[in-house]
């Protein structure tokens, strides 16, 4: 499952990323395998979505969320 | 003054780096730009306890030493540079101790390239509130650093940090945090040989940044490279592998020294605030509130101080023509650059109000929300949710505007918005719109409530955020963009504004303003007063002998005679003679070399056309004395069909080339200043004026 399929309030844990570029930007934000991450909110119109994850507020658009594959 | 000890400060955005920076330096401070960059290089000055200064260095937030905008990338050159006036000789880090966790991968970085650090542990009072337990002697222990506890906000634990930094070790006694030889053995081996270092981090920094760093030469980056070739380095596998090295070591120094609540995972404060700030109804309404409350307040508070200044700048220009000799020295200071500095200095209010404001936004973090809520909608015409605040900034003045857009960190957004910034009808157009429209079109009710000149002004206000898009839109094709666009930001939680911070933020931007934007447009006014000054060959003189004969001084009042040579003369000046030039040009639009020498010196600001207009139409009063503008141009006939000059098409026009085109010295200077490229004001004055043009050639011949 892609992070960018939970919808509010879902939580899950990082297991891997589908891009390698993206990975290394959300890696240094937190955002590493093992992680649990929960969908705070997202955007009035639908994109982008915020995170919550190592106890921050991050946000990130959906095309970058789908690169987060989910345990 | 030469600084004893030079420290840099080094952490992530929204740690309260620029606070603990403020309340180091206090009024210590200046801005200058990095070389060669135009990143903002804030340092300042600080009385150490023991009576040396040091040198303290605000460096950009960034949460890794590998950077993602062209602002991060300043941080590991600064501090991976030697030999240069930048070059630390500590480091403070700053960490947010309610989120330790990704605050510490950048210290491991840093840490890892020795150089002597110290730790300053923000935010413990938060951090205690919410249940974090940080042993700082542990803490300490474990780092090898000194950690000071501060509260950069409430200016405590100040002296400490000052008597740590007084303290601080010439040697590095940070202790080692991962294997970094272990990420790619064989190539930090060959780069430290090639570059002679010791450390390896700092190798493997330069494996992955060398075709960036000023320091290295050319010939050095290609020895890097071939090494790399040889032995096949992949950058982002290799950033991959320390990253999770780096959390591994990160979560066992924590698990030591840090007692974590058990996950309540309450509702925040923050969480409450966003559900209605984000509200997708509320969100928006308040947004727009917010908005039309700035725009309101640009334009009412900033109106006092700037008659004030406009008025003042006046009387220093009545009192120095009187003052000193006629002649051309005294014209050239008093209306050539103190008027160009009047040019300058009417602006301060308009951009400390809106640097008040957006510092006010960014700080509360609400800045973040409207960018996370605007992405979508400005992502589809090649902005980005950033680009909201410039552009409704523009409104007012595009000159802080454009200033505002540091805050886009994507370089192809920055550009566009900067390059759309000016088409938005600014306040300098009001008064050309007003006299134009007042002319033109009639004072009539339609439709029951709406009246036809109020319709006319919003729709060339509509026209302006219409076209602003538009050529985003088209922007977003031409420009190439050098990195990937990335929306990973982090929403930092709601704080109260900063005042001293906000106060601090008005007075450097004016300043940077006045001092780099300010040059330009002192050197373009002058510029202008020699246009509109002089004329060819001895035409002056011919002027002044003409009205000088009795037929003239009898019959002519004196005031009446100097307005009918002033006119002459500016008919007869280069600005004049470039006005009868460019007839053939702008014969097409409409306008006759009357209106072209006008489009020629308000090519400086805008506003200048009424008085141009006002000048050549030699019109009884000042400038400012709009009505008797008005009733002259009104009847102003064309010699050689009779009819009125300023017909409705020629108005419309009119309207269209100073709705489009840049006539704004200020902005160019501007747009100069935060792209340090002059291909940036040309490429917008071109596309500008070309546009200009176009649009007014149509409108002029569809209305004919």
């Amino acid at each position: 499952m892609k992070l960018s399929q939970l919808e509010v309030g879902m939580r899950g844990i990082v297991k891997e990323f589908t891009d390698l570029e993206m990975s290394v930007k959300l890696m240094e934000m937190g955002c590493l395998p093992g992680e649990e991450v929960v969908v705070e909110r997202i955007a009035p119109l639908g994109d982008p979505i915020a995170i919550n994850v190592s106890g921050y507020q991050l946000s990130l658009r959906k095309l970058e969320a789908s690169t987060i594959i989910l345990q | 003054m030469k600084a004893d000890l030079r420290v840099a400060l080094v952490g992530n955005p929204n740690t309260g780096k620029s606070t603990l920076f403020n309340v180091l330096t206090g009024l210590n401070q200046k801005i200058g730009n990095f070389p060669g960059v135009t990143v903002d290089k804030k340092t300042g000055t600080c009385q150490l306890p023991d009576g040396r200064t040091a040198e303290i260095i605000d460096l950009p937030g960034t949460y890794s030493l590998y950077p993602k905008s062209k602002d991060e990338s300043i941080v590991f050159s600064v501090l991976a540079d030697k030999h240069t006036d930048t070059t630390p000789d500590l480091v403070v880090i700053i960490l947010d101790a309610t989120n330790l966790k990704r605050n510490l991968l950048l210290y491991t970085q840093v840490a890892d390239l020795k150089i002597p650090v110290i730790v300053a542990l923000n935010m413990t009072d938060l951090a205690g509130k919410s249940g974090i337990i940080i042993n700082t002697e542990t803490f300490s222990q474990k780092l090898g650093v000194p950690v000071v506890s501060i509260s950069a906000r409430k200016a405590k634990g100040i002296d400490e940090l000052k008597q740590a930094i007084a303290f601080a070790n010439k040697v590095p006694l940070q202790l080692d945090s991962i294997d970094v030889e272990s990420i790619a053995p064989a190539l930090i081996a060959d780069i430290s040989a090639e570059v002679k270092t010791d450390n390896p981090y700092f190798a493997l920094q330069l494996a992955h940044q060398h075709e960036h760093l000023k320091s290295l030469t050319s010939e050095q980056s290609d020895r890097i490279e071939a090494l790399e070739q040889k032995h096949s380095f992949h950058s982002q596998k290799a950033q991959a592998t320390e990253t999770i090295a780096r959390y591994n070591f990160i979560n066992e120094l924590l698990a030591d020294t840090v007692t974590q609540p058990e996950n309540a995972r309450e509702e925040s404060m923050s969480n409450k605030i966003d559900h209605v700030l984000t509200h997708k109804v509320f969100g928006f309404v308040i947004f727009i509130g917010i908005l039309l409350f700035m725009f309101q307040s640009i334009f009412a508070w900033s109106a006092y101080p700037m008659d004030l200044i406009s008025s003042g700048f006046v009387l220093l220009q009545d009192w120095l023509h009187k003052a000193l000799p006629a002649g051309p020295l005294t014209s050239l200071l008093v209306d050539g650059i103190v008027a160009g500095l009047s040019g300058v200095l009417v602006f301060i209010p308009q951009i400390a109000i809106l640097f008040a404001f957006i510092s006010i936004l960014e700080d509360t973090g609400y800045m973040a929300r409207v960018t996370f809520m605007m992405d979508k909608i400005m992502r589809k015409v090649g902005l980005n949710g950033k680009s909201v605040v410039p552009l409704i900034g523009g409104f007012a003045c595009a000159v802080p505007s454009i200033m505002s857009t540091r805050t886009i960190e994507n370089w192809k957004d920055r550009i566009i918005t900067i390059m759309v910034t000016p088409l938005v009808t600014c306040s300098a157009r009001l008064p050309v719109y007003t006299l134009l429209i007042a002319l033109v079109v009639p004072n009539k009710t339609v439709w029951w409530i709406f009246n036809m000149q109020g319709l006319a002004l919003t729709a060339m206000y509509i026209l302006s955020l219409v076209s602003a898009v538009v050529v985003a839109l088209v922007f977003k094709f031409i420009i190439k963009g050098r990195e990937r666009g990335y929306f990973i930001m982090e929403l930092p939680v709601y704080r109260m504004p900063r005042w001293n911070n906000v106060a601090l933020s008005m007075y450097d931007r004016s300043k940077a303003f006045v001092f780099e934007a300010g040059k330009v447009i002192i050197a373009v006014s002058v510029v202008l007063w020699v246009l509109a000054s002089y004329g060819p060959g001895k035409r002056f003189e011919q002027i002044e002998s003409k009205y000088s004969q009795p037929q003239y001084t009898k019959t002519v009042k004196a005031d009446d005679l100097q307005r009918m040579v002033a006119s002459e003369k500016l008919e007869n000046s280069y600005a004049g003679v470039l006005g009868h030039v460019i007839e053939p040009a702008i014969r097409p639009l409409g306008f006759d070399w009357k209106i072209g020498i006008a489009l020629i010196t308000s090519f400086a600001a805008r506003e200048v056309f009424v008085g141009t207009m006002a000048t050549i139409y030699s019109v009884n009063g000042d400038a400012d004395n709009m009505q008797s503008v008005q009733e002259k141009m009104a009847g102003a006939r064309n010699p050689d069909t009779g009819k009125p000059v300023f017909t409705v098409a020629v108005a419309f026009s009119l309207m269209m080339f100073y709705a489009f085109a840049m006539q704004c010295a200020s902005t160019m200077g501007v747009v100069y200043r935060e792209t340090k490229n002059w291909r940036w004001p040309l490429a917008q004055f071109t596309y500008m004026t070309v546009l200009a043009y176009v649009v007014s050639l149509i409108t002029y011949q569809l209305l004919k």
